[in-house]
């Protein structure tokens, strides 16, 4: 079984304690910060270990790479502790089975990767995709169960990651570019949290689509548009990416305001704070996010994960904003109809 | 040609009778699992007049006469068990009045639960009806007489408990109206404060009149629907979930379901709750009622709110069309269900007699349970699905179904528009002064045994 490389010494030498002192759902003062992830550390009761909303942000608050919140979801389940229902556990679990139903393109050395996620592979048309949609893969046989770190079920993570890197394996690729923030953030970062070799190279999206868009230069028409991003939890997991976004909206002219709730501060589209404590943070949290967006003057709400999008779309758009996949926007820069807002 | 397809042509047409095999064939079965029998003829009358003069040739000369809808109830309740006339009632189709201040509709007896819901669209959209989950075919007549439910049950009770008065032919071809109608031109009240004789005929499955005429209450239809999802995967906490949600009174449907495929749907309870509002403000008020109602199962980690970003459409939908989607799961398009009415504390008894029965049959289940009047009951329904190319599968189904209901009536409850298997199931366990009673209505009003034989035949 594989073991999470976490080493004590590092949180018990750390000067900052930013991992929870950062904490936009929990709050401490430093010293208590730090004596609670050290509660954490040893596998004592912590409060941590209640509160935590598994936002992923203490996974890039942490300065000395040490991995906080997957020790907090080991030892969540160590202890037997639910984040969210029983029953929505649960149903996570199940759904995301392997059942033989996965969706295989036509595969040589790259795969496009739309994880489980439906609404991926809806964005993957056009000039854009041209070269590698036809590469693309779907099914939880190629799903990245960082999700269930939401849960506090390592287990199945790393029970079913390696069955997912090799059925990767078997379709003999080497390159596999990830649509999902999760599915990068998993082959990146919990893999290697876990000491899980990754029979190929992930590649970010991101990457992908600004790549692309330096050679669809000459159709590119800026957008003059002004718009919020929602920074997704998993990106918390790949936060030298994180530039990414700003870097491709710009490219196409679309202005991103400065708010309160950007970059390291970003708040979750709290679809699974909805789950896990309920109504009111929930709505307290989308209240603020979305509240923050129109004080920039945005027209959009811009989106890179599918799961924010669907959470949000409804009330960013009962409150006026469009919102819109960054896909699509790009689809929009190059003259495309994709840019149409779902 | 005989003598009684002459008559019948004399009375509706030429266009409006048949004995056709081809036809015969269409109306001598339903989708369900019980075995076709054939009519012997197929009338669609257009009028009251001409339903008042074939159920006179049918008392003349001791034919049988079975009233249709449109045959969507499953348990074969229109199938022709002992031939004669199958009277299609689908040609009386039309809306006759909506009162919009007293809100009541009047429909012929044929009208469909789709072309009410249409019309009141275009004409009233702030008006509605109890829409039952059935195709939008499906009438409205058919589905008093057989105490069906709908959206609105949760709130206000079966939809028979919705009927404001009836128009009905006797079997002896009285032409009758029950309630407010009797006295004057308004569909207000099927009885009270007169001795309510509706019961004379609803619940009754044709076996005692033909509706030629219904009046029905109409609702105030609120701008926005939402719905919310509540999932627990521990049955014994089911009936005190419903309890507590019921309690707020400001929901406009509860149902419970569970079903082993897909699996995001395996080994967790489903309580899906429809409420209704005005404006974002009432919306979001009675979101956080219902949230505030059930928080201490969230907080127990016993229960908790799906996210429904890919499933609300579909749940939103009026009629609800997955309904039926389990009929496709075994291939072959076939399902069918025991929907006994009973106490919500039953739930745990009845899930695991439905999972009970799935193994024992090898079949596949599912299970939806529909909350009536605030909680007083629900209609738990067993369903099964079957390939309709398998007759063995469709055996097993029909013995798992005859199974359910001696269930259902060992643990007190009441078989919903029972075959006429159930319904002699239902006899033999009833009180005998009450059965006594029910033979006394029956043979006052049917002295010939023509109205729909076979079912509710007390002898």
């Amino acid at each position: 079984m594989y073991v999470l490389k976490s080493n004590e010494n590092v949180c018990a030498t750390c000067p900052s304690a930013d991992c929870l002192l950062k904490c936009q759902y929990m709050s401490f003062d430093k010293n208590e910060a730090h004596a609670e992830m050290m509660k954490v550390v040893k596998g004592e009761n912590s409060r941590v270990l209640k509160e935590c909303v598994t936002c992923y942000a203490c996974e890039e608050y942490c300065p000395r790479g040490n991995h906080p919140f997957y020790l907090i979801c080991e030892r969540r389940e160590e202890k037997g502790m639910y984040t969210a229902p029983r029953p929505i556990t649960k149903q996570w679990i199940n759904m995301t089975q392997m059942q033989g139903k996965q969706m295989v393109g036509k595969i040589k050395e790259q795969a496009l990767s739309s994880c489980f996620i439906p609404a991926l592979g809806g964005l993957v048309s056009g000039e854009i995709f041209k070269d590698v949609a036809w590469s693309i893969v779907f099914g939880a046989e190629f799903m990245c169960p960082a999700v269930h770190t939401h849960f506090a079920k390592m287990s199945v993570v790393k029970e079913r990651l390696p069955l997912v890197m090799e059925n990767f394996k078997k379709l003999g690729v080497k390159e596999v570019i990830c649509l999902h923030d999760e599915c990068y953030g998993t082959y990146t970062s919990i893999a290697s949290a876990y000491g899980m070799e990754v029979p190929f190279k992930p590649i970010y999206y991101m990457d992908f689509l600004l790549d692309r868009l330096k050679e669809l230069k000459d159709k590119i028409k800026p957008l003059n548009i002004k718009a919020a991003y929602q920074r997704p939890c998993s990106n918390r997991l790949i936060p030298d990416k994180h530039y990414l976004a700003k870097e491709i909206l710009d490219f196409i002219g679309v202005e991103l305001p400065d708010r309160e709730y950007q970059d390291g501060n970003c708040l979750c589209c709290a679809d699974i704070l909805r789950s896990i404590s309920g109504y009111r943070l929930a709505n307290d949290v989308q209240q603020r996010n979305i509240e923050d967006m129109l004080k920039t003057g945005a027209e959009y709400s811009v989106f890179n994960c599918p799961a924010c999008q669907s959470t949000l779309s409804e009330k960013v758009v009962k409150m006026g904003l469009k919102p819109i996949h960054i896909i699509d926007l790009c689809k929009m820069a190059i003259g495309e109809k994709g840019g149409a807002v779902r | 040609m005989s003598d009684i397809l002459k008559s019948l042509i004399e009375i509706v047409g030429e266009r409006g009778v048949s004995n056709t095999p081809e036809e015969l064939w269409f109306y001598s079965r339903d989708p369900g699992v019980l075995a076709p029998h054939l009519p012997d003829y197929v009338v669609a009358p257009k009028t009251t007049e001409q339903v008042q003069k074939i159920v006179q040739l049918a008392n003349r000369e001791k034919i049988p006469i079975v009233p249709m809808g449109n045959g969507m109830a499953l348990t074969g309740l229109v199938i022709p068990l002992k031939g004669g006339i199958v009277m299609d009632m689908k040609r009386m189709n039309k809306i006759l009045e909506v009162n919009e201040k007293a809100r009541y509709a009047v429909v012929e007896g044929g009208t469909s639960q789709g072309v009410l819901k249409a019309y009141l669209q275009d004409h009233y959209p702030h008006l509605r009806h109890s829409l039952p989950d059935a195709p939008p075919t499906a009438t409205i007549a058919a589905n008093v007489a057989l105490h069906g439910q709908g959206r609105l049950t949760q709130q206000y009770g079966f939809n028979s408990d919705m009927v404001t008065g009836l128009e009905v032919v006797l079997p002896t071809g009285d032409i009758c109206k029950i309630g407010s109608p009797s006295l004057g031109p308004y569909w207000f009240s099927k009885g009270p404060t007169l001795p309510d004789l509706s019961g004379l005929f609803l619940g009754w499955l044709g076996t005692t009149g033909i509706f030629t005429k219904v009046g029905l209450k109409l609702y105030p239809n609120k701008k926005i629907r939402e719905v919310e999802l509540f999932v627990t995967d521990r049955v014994e906490l089911v009936s005190e979930i419903i309890y507590k949600l019921t309690h707020l009174e400001m929901l406009e449907d509860l149902n419970v379901w569970f079903q082993p495929k897909p699996l995001i749907f395996k080994d967790n309870y489903h309580i899906t709750i429809y409420f209704t509002g005005d404006t974002e403000e009432e919306i979001e008020f009675k979101r956080k009622m219902i949230w505030d109602a059930v928080q201490e199962f969230i907080d127990a980690k016993d229960g908790g709110f799906m996210g429904l970003q890919f499933m609300k459409e579909q749940l939103l939908e009026m009629p609800q069309r997955s309904v039926a989607s389990l009929a496709d799961v075994p291939k072959g398009g076939g399902f069918e269900y025991s929907g006994p009415i009973t106490l919500v504390e039953h739930f745990p008894q009845y899930a695991a007699k439905v999972l009970e029965l799935a193994a024992k049959y090898d079949v596949l289940y599912a299970s939806t349970a529909r909350i009536i009047s605030g909680g007083h009951a629900m209609m738990f329904s067993i369903s099964f699905a079957f390939n309709r190319a398998d007759p063995a599968m469709m055996n097993r189904v029909k013995i798992a179904l005859d199974e359910a209901t001696e269930f259902a009536l060992e643990m007190g409850g009441i078989p919903w528009k029972p075959n006429f298997m159930e319904q002699k199931m239902t006899m033999k366990k009833m009180d005998p002064n009450t059965l006594k009673l029910l033979q006394m209505v029956k043979k006052n009003l049917d002295p010939q045994g023509i109205m729909n034989p076979g079912n509710w035949e007390v002898n």
